[in-house]
């Protein structure tokens, strides 16, 4: 039995998503900081694999992910922004070849209670017609601004109505 | 401004999930006047959440499921990938908390918590 997933819309430009872990926070926060780690669980699944993962960790030093399937690639880059490990971490992500515009800044908090270590990862993007649009990607534009805010109740609403 | 971040459109919308409403039924259970349900129905509509019917002499509500069902399957996709990551990542943290159990068993003389030590030099291989 894994751990409850939160994700929820935060203002107008965040997503926040929220997972407990049941390990120290220095483990949790070497698996999303040291490359041999990073490379055995994010984003391998479903035949994708990251043979490159470069990560320089300092303030101002650069990282690069590169996934495989195939013949398709995925590629996501950036910078570390803020480091002050086991507890925080700020970085910026970019995507080649995007799936939405611009960079997102993400804030990533660590804490640690009774051997879990609950972690926040909070990603702010540019406007507020981005963050909709990942939230909401496959709707036409039109209807995004109606999207800005979304939580339970609307997870609720849908398994009423199918 | 958003359509779904007031509770009282929230609750039209719960209400119209199980079929169509008039206005008046659909301002029952709420402590405000038909005139602000009316404008909270404006809202809903012009998010293309809800239709008013045009023919009947009432105008019923009714719901416009597609907008949700879309945004609901896109959030469970997402969700989807975030879960199946963070489920690699505590497979990941279990064998690496049983490595270091097992390698502070070899080495009883060892302090402090084994997931501490077993890289001083954590996170920082590149750099």
């Amino acid at each position: 039995m894994s751990n409850p997933l939160t994700i929820e819309a935060r203002g107008e430009l965040e997503i926040v998503i929220t997972r407990a872990f049941g390990a120290p926070r220095r483990l949790v926060f070497d698996a999303w900081t040291k490359p041999e780690l990073i490379q055995q669980w994010l984003g391998v699944r479903g035949g994708w694999t990251m043979p490159v993962c470069e990560v320089d960790l300092r303030v101002g030093g650069s990282y690069r992910f590169e996934w495989e399937k195939g013949d398709q690639r995925m590629v996501m880059t950036g910078e570390f922004v803020e480091l002050d490990p086991p507890g925080r971490m700020v970085t910026t992500e970019r995507f080649e070849d995007p799936w939405y515009p611009g960079v997102g800044l993400n804030t990533y908090v660590l804490e640690e209670r009774a051997d879990a270590t609950t972690c926040m990862i909070t990603t702010r993007y540019e406007t507020k017609e981005i963050r909709d649009g990942v939230l909401a990607s496959p709707m036409e534009t039109g209807l995004q601004e109606s999207y800005a805010r979304l939580d339970e109740n609307l997870v609720e609403i849908m398994s009423h109505e199918s | 401004m958003s359509a779904l971040a007031d509770p009282t459109r929230r609750g039209i919308l719960a209400r119209l999930c199980d079929g169509r409403a008039t206005v008046s039924e659909l301002a029952g259970p709420f402590d405000i006047s038909l005139p602000a349900i009316s404008r909270h129905l404006k809202v809903l509509e012009r998010a293309g959440l809800i239709e008013r019917e045009r023919d009947a002499q009432w105008r019923p509500c009714v719901l416009n499921p597609e907008p949700l069902r879309e945004l609901a399957d896109w959030l469970e996709r997402y969700r989807e990938l975030w879960e199946a990551n963070f489920q690699q990542l505590d497979a990941l943290l279990g064998r690496l908390q049983a490595t270091s159990d097992a390698t502070a068993e070899r080495d009883p003389g060892a302090t402090g918590r084994a997931v501490d030590k077993q890289d001083p030099q954590s996170g920082t291989r590149l750099s």
